[in-house]
């Protein structure tokens, strides 16, 4: 007879053990790691909650100090590897293989754990791809997860930073999975649920509050004129044409300055009202100029930022918010958002001549995080927009088919060199090399080619999908990447035909004065400016303060 | 720290001499540089007088200098600059702010 409650009878096994330790969901941070011991079993799939901002680090570190003969051969499947207890479990050999997203600052050590054998990597993800994967082939039987607070009954308040929790806490609690989660405080009463307590295991108070990082705050002081030029040309150039209304910005610098000189610039080209409503980014603190000023309407983060959240829960309008005013972040549904809004802009390290992006550099695995789909075109996407439609038509080419069919717009911006001239632009990716170093199936290709629509560099902009064909698109490529080997080779006269074919589209082709990208087109030239657009709600991080 | 001259030309499209005032653009500073253009008899050329705190970049710097002069053929003008390490980005966003600037100037 086969059982059909196998997991649930493990589940019960598993319960049954912790009750030499606690008798309801709580449990005593000195009884944490004696728990795992109890509930984890070999060989079980683990996911730590650990973003890019939130971390469950002290749940990692009490996996990283469980017996090793009692507790091994862990999966790991979770979307950051940031903190270094997230690699002890591997040099430790209480976890073996690892499913994950992206490795930030531990990147390094982590290429030397794989090439010594240490850690088998699954596959390297996109946030979507993986947390997809935690409701078909890597459902992990025990979670760890972090939140603000927890009320006597267990239910989690997250605070403002829910981010990854949402998808973890699904796919574990609805398969007969551990749930535990490590909150900063206990509180009579929670301010919002976001988790409900009968979906929660356990919840042990941690010695110190969660780790986050404000990961997404750009110093307006450190935008160069260079970035500000191709800011107005981007906003003339694409925003203005394409009339872009819903989108998704990147988190750098380039992407910093559109924002920072809406309020200057694009308030002058009338562009208020007409571009730039929608946005799913985090609560990044360069947004509050365009917000305060009346061009961005609505915000869907995917986590929230250090700072920010008194400035966030005194805009509901603009932000989601829960009962209790604070913001309610979601990765998952921010990633969806921008999948599939209008248009995606970003940033990237390396571009080759066919316009395939990585931010892969050698010896050092960084994997992928949201960029990937964000910076795809969306193919599944039925519903029509001015924008999608005119970038479809406009990629229409003979011997395609005849069915109009819209493309989302998807735009690189980056200079043609970075810091020590460093070429962004190269004949050859690191990601190739990456990929025989570690014996990847693939190159990690941050967004593909044939995805990109729009190449911007401080030389122009190149409208690739309007390109008819490769090589075409090669020269535009060539031809906005400056003085870069790559550059260098251009075919000049096909770049010149691609300019007069508007193809290519240089500053003086858009009828942009560069002495006008100066600093003082920024609405806030520093983070105190910031906190003035913000009337003092915004309140920077300390390393932030500089006055 | 290296120096260069660069000459290009000479263009015919040469007007009178010694009427324009000489203007400057940019700042000396890591990453950035400073432009001075001047009216000069160079007998219809441009010519490009150059200090680098960066070795090595002699090709680039020909190559940034050629497309510009090329593009603009400024007769009779001296171009010096003082770079404290720009980027070609940076290099050719001043040398527009300049070109700009100079046409502008009577």
């Amino acid at each position: 007879m086969t059982k059909w409650n196998t997991l649930k009878l493990n589940l019960v096994q598993r319960l049954e053990r912790a009750r030499t330790i606690t008798n309801n969901k709580y449990v005593s941070p000195e009884d944490i790691v004696r728990l795992l011991e109890l509930v984890i079993e070999p060989g079980d799939k683990i996911c730590i909650e650990g973003n890019n901002q939130k971390h469950a680090d002290f749940l990692s570190q009490s996996l990283a100090a469980v017996n090793n003969q009692i507790i091994y051969n862990l999966h790991i499947v979770q979307s950051n590897i940031a903190l270094p207890a997230h690699l002890d479990i591997f040099e430790k050999k209480i976890a073996k293989k690892l499913d994950f997203c992206y490795s930030g600052e531990q990147g390094v050590r982590l290429g030397k754990l794989i090439k010594e054998g240490l850690i088998e990597v699954g596959a390297i993800h996109t946030y979507l791809e993986l947390y997809s994967r935690y409701f078909v082939d890597l459902t992990p039987r025990v979670s760890f997860i972090a939140a603000q607070s927890a009320d006597p009954q267990g239910n989690l308040y997250t605070g403002p930073n829910t981010e990854d929790t949402p998808p973890i806490v699904e796919a574990t609690a609805f398969k007969n999975g551990i749930v535990i989660a490590q909150v900063n405080e206990i509180v009579e009463n929670v301010p919002r649920i976001d988790v409900p307590s009968d979906w929660v295991t356990f919840i042990v108070k941690a010695p110190k509050n969660h780790y986050i990082e404000p990961i997404f705050t750009r110093d307006p002081a450190l935008i160069t004129e260079v970035q500000i030029l191709m800011a107005m040309m981007v906003i003339k150039g694409i925003y203005i044409p394409y009339e872009i209304n819903r989108l998704n910005h990147g988190i750098g610098f380039d992407t910093a300055a559109i924002e920072l000189i809406l309020p200057t610039y694009g308030e002058a080209l009338g562009l208020k009202g007409k571009v730039c409503e929608y946005m799913s980014v985090n609560p990044c603190p360069t947004l509050i100029p365009a917000i305060e000023s009346g061009f961005i309407k609505n915000i869907h983060c995917a986590g929230s930022e250090l700072g920010m959240e008194d400035y966030v829960a005194a805009r509901p309008d603009i932000f989601f918010t829960g009962p209790d005013g604070s913001l309610r972040s979601n990765r998952a549904f921010c990633q969806l958002a921008g999948h599939y809004a209008d248009l995606f802009i970003g940033s990237t390290l390396q571009i080759d001549t066919e316009g395939n992006s990585s931010t892969a550099t050698l010896n050092r695995i960084a994997g992928f995080g949201g960029a990937p789909n964000f910076g795809s075109d969306s193919r599944g996407r039925r519903h029509a927009s001015k924008a999608w439609l005119k970038a479809g038509e406009e990629s229409m080419h003979p011997g395609k088919s005849v069915i109009p069919r819209g493309r989302k717009l998807v735009v690189q911006m980056v200079e043609t060199f970075k810091d020590k001239m460093q070429a962004t632009f190269v004949d050859k990716l690191d990601a190739w090399q990456l990929m025989e170093d570690f014996q990847l199936s693939i190159p990690p290709i941050m967004i593909y080619g044939d995805d990109v629509t729009h190449l911007v560099t401080e030389e122009g902009i190149a409208h690739l999908h309007r390109c008819s064909n490769l090589a075409e698109r090669e020269q535009a490529i060539r031809g906005v990447a400056g003085y870069t080997p790559v550059g260098l080779a251009r075919n000049k006269k096909v770049v010149e035909e691609l300019i007069s074919k508007k193809i290519i589209q240089r500053p003086i082709d858009l009828d942009i004065d560069p002495r006008r990208a100066t600093r003082n087109l920024l609405a806030a030239r520093s983070i105190k400016d910031l906190v003035f657009w913000s009337d003092g709600l915004y309140k920077p991080p300390k390393r932030f303060r500089n006055w | 720290m290296e120096t260069f001259q660069f000459n290009f030309g000479p263009w015919s499209n040469q007007s009178k001499l010694g009427s324009k005032n000489p203007i400057i653009v940019g700042v000396v500073g890591s990453g950035n540089l400073e432009v001075l253009v001047e009216e000069v008899d160079l007998k219809g050329r441009t010519q490009f007088s150059l200090e680098t705190s960066i070795d090595g970049f002699e090709q680039t710097w020909q190559a940034v200098l050629s497309d510009f002069a090329e593009q603009k053929r400024f007769a009779n003008t001296l171009i010096t600059i003082n770079d404290g390490g720009a980027t070609p980005a940076v290099v050719q966003l001043r040398l527009a702010q300049a070109a700009q600037q100079w046409k502008e100037t009577p």
